[in-house]
């Protein structure tokens, strides 16, 4: 079981280029991000909700989003440090690899789907399909999160410090689930486990680098039954 | 499928009760309840749950066998033969990406995963494919390195399970290929069972290792054709605007889905009809939905032609395509490309005679053999096991693929000289005929010897 995580970044590089929607478009954005090296820092002016907002880092780079994100903000993000002062559309950093992404507001449906790596912060709440086929991402929210969140989560942790909606980690795999509120439902094959000390621990770090300062004790975790792991006639009726 | 009882084997049957002997008895076979059915009826029974196979479709259905082609005489002329050039090249995704790809052939190899077939035949394909100029696509578990290195074009598929996806491998991809379903399968998702789940597989996906893999059938990020619009600029955007971006669709509604892929931003449409193969899936799914692959092409053309993008986004089709016939009548129907696989896996050794014996042992027979889902294949295509596996030498298996691939452009140029053409591309409906009404009215061209093409008298689609 890995502790280590990504944090949430504390403050910006030196230099900082600032692209503004109202001018510029999505693509110069995008370019410019892409031919970046490591400590270069973006400030985005006048998002207006537009999508694939600095998609594709591949440096360690910082990007700031002043205002709402579209769809797939941050996309595959590998490296980026990226705070999107606002809410975030569908799929923000979705396919993530590595790197942080931060939303200060709420954010759509299938937030970190996906994802292999680095951390995603939700300040706010998340609708559906939070951290949907998530492998190794690891998602905080600060609020809730909407019905299927989690759907075969196959690695990774995600955290809730409000409720979770129906069919939370309906088919998961070996994603790990912790719940501070109430769940309204678990999906097939994902049930309460008890939290040993190893995931108090974990869960703590996690919070920590989400920049919260939640109880680790206050969490239920959930997980996979592994019930369903191999076709079984006798589970016909759980599909 | 797997026949538990011995003496109701293909093989067994075919050799110890052949039909005319049966028939001097007096005896009468059910057409509906037939030794098949029979066989399906009773392992259901025995084991309680369906049965899961390789392969697409193995019931008849109209196909490409049902046309003809009218060879050239004294109204149109042919091309000398072995003299006259006919093109066989295309350029696929030259709408929006700056970086089209350019084939040498107009046949490629459709989308299969390192999983589903041994790294040797995916490196087998490869090698083959490059030999003649012409693309592999990776399937359903990421892109292997060997499978990279081995593939001059490389098509990476983007499907819902993302298991291995990646922006590095993105980048490194020749083409994208967002995959909505396949023909053996449209809305179904994949299936891997646990016997092909090693520890490198189980890795490249991110699964514990010898779990039954079911992958997502919807897409985890996007719905309907307005998400993958977004979707497809995001791609676009990632990969600056370099690379062509296909859309896979398994043929049951190809006029809506073809019109609403262009709509969407596809450079390129793939349509896989109901004969493609998979790897993996419940026998009567494969047998049950999607349209054959003759009645899904026209339709696919004319969401082309009315939106005015036809031969601009282009239409790769596949599902049982064996011959350079095939191959012409697909491009004469209006495709730009085809795509093969289950013929490549032939191709490769499956379901040859050589491994008779091992296939009784298997409970199957050369010929018809479709338990890929076991990974026990003898032929050492669609297994993980390294001992079975190591019977593909990956160079000689890309020298039968690379002949294969040749043989299936030189029939095709054969088929197109004779018809008058200078490119493959230049055949057309004009030049077919049909053998029965049922593909008259599939592939709407004539039934032989008369003007009539059914079901052009009411609503078109």
């Amino acid at each position: 079981m890995t502790t280590t995580v990504d944090s949430i970044p504390v403050s910006a590089g030196a230099e900082t280029e600032v692209f503004d929607l109202k001018i510029d478009d999505v693509r110069t954005l995008n370019r410019a991000i892409h031919q970046a090296s490591d400590g270069q820092s973006f400030t985005v002016d006048n998002p207006g909700g537009k999508h694939s907002l600095a998609v594709g880092i591949n440096a360690g780079i910082d990007v700031e989003i002043n205002g709402h994100a579209g769809y797939y903000a941050a996309g595959m993000n590998q490296g980026g440090r990226v705070t999107i002062l606002g809410n975030a559309g569908v799929g923000v950093a979705e396919n993530m690899m590595s790197g942080t992404v931060h939303v200060t507001g709420d954010a759509s449906q299938s937030a970190g789907a996906t994802a292999h790596g680095g951390l995603l912060v939700i300040d706010g709440n998340a609708s559906a399909r939070c951290g949907i086929s998530m492998k190794g991402v690891d998602i905080v929210v600060g609020g809730s999160i909407g019905h299927m969140s989690a759907f075969m989560a196959q690695a990774g942790r995600l955290v809730v410090c409000g409720d979770a909606g129906e069919a939370l980690g309906d088919s998961i795999y070996e994603a790990r689930i912790y719940v501070k509120g109430t769940v309204a439902s678990l999906g097939a094959d994902c049930i309460a486990k008890e939290m040993r000390p190893e995931h108090l621990l974990e869960l703590r770090g996690l919070l920590h680098a989400a920049g919260r300062d939640d109880d680790p004790a206050g969490f239920t975790r959930y997980g996979s039954a592994r019930t369903l792991y191999n076709f079984h006639v006798d589970n016909s009726s759980a599909y | 499928m797997t026949l538990t009882v011995p003496d109701q084997s293909p093989a067994a049957s075919a050799c110890s009760l052949a039909a005319p002997s049966l028939a001097a008895l007096g005896l009468r076979e059910s057409a509906t309840f037939d030794r098949a059915t029979i066989a399906d009826i009773q392992r259901a029974a025995e084991t309680g749950i369906y049965d899961i196979r390789g392969w697409g479709a193995k019931r008849h259905v109209p196909h490409f066998d049902d046309l003809l082609f009218l060879g050239a005489s004294m109204s149109r002329y042919p091309l000398e033969g072995y003299r006259e050039k006919c093109g066989t090249d295309v350029v696929l995704g030259d709408r929006y990406a700056s970086r089209p790809l350019h084939l040498d052939t107009v046949v490629t190899i459709a989308g299969m995963s390192f999983g589903a077939l041994s790294a040797n035949a995916k490196e087998a394909l490869g090698r083959g494919a490059s030999e003649v100029g012409t693309s592999t696509t990776t399937g359903d578990g990421g892109m292997t390195p060997e499978e990279r290195g081995q593939s001059r074009h490389l098509v990476y598929q983007y499907l819902p399970s993302r298991y291995g996806m990646n922006p590095d491998d993105l980048r490194k991809a020749d083409a994208i290929e967002v995959v909505l379903g396949q023909g053996a399968k449209p809305g179904g998702g994949g299936m891997l069972l646990g016997q092909k789940i090693t520890e490198r597989v189980a890795g490249m996906r991110t699964l514990p290792v010898g779990i039954d893999q079911r992958s997502a059938c919807r897409h985890p990020d996007w719905t309907g054709p307005d998400d993958l619009e977004i979707k497809i600029a995001e791609l676009r955007e990632i990969t600056d605007w370099e690379k062509p971006i296909y859309v896979k669709i398994g043929a049951s509604r190809p006029y809506y889905d073809t019109a609403l892929a262009v709509k969407a931003g596809a450079d390129v449409v793939v349509v896989d009809g109901m004969q493609g193969g998979t790897a993996a899936t419940q026998q009567v799914f494969i047998e049950n939905v999607g349209i054959p692959t003759l009645a899904a092409i026209p339709q696919a053309v004319q969401a082309l032609q009315e939106l005015g993008m036809h031969r601009k986004v282009q239409l790769i089709v596949s599902g049982g395509i064996r011959t350079g016939a095939d191959v012409a009548k697909a491009m004469a129907l209006g495709a730009d490309a085809v795509a093969i696989g289950t013929a490549a896996l032939i191709a490769l050794g499956d379901n040859s005679p050589r491994y008779a014996d091992e296939y009784a042992r298997l409970g199957s027979a050369a010929g018809f053999y479709d338990d890929f889902q076991d990974g026990r294949d003898p032929a050492g295509i669609s297994t993980q096991d390294p001992e079975l596996a190591k019977r593909l030498d990956p160079v000689a298996g890309g020298r039968r693929i690379a002949n294969y691939l040749r043989v299936l452009t030189m029939e095709a140029q054969t088929i197109a000289r004779a018809c008058g053409k200078a490119h493959l591309r230049n055949l057309e409906p004009e030049d077919l005929v049909a053998l029965t009404v049922e593909s008259a009215a599939m592939a709407r061209v004539p039934l032989a010897g008369t003007s009539w093409i059914p079901g052009t008298g009411g609503a078109g689609c």
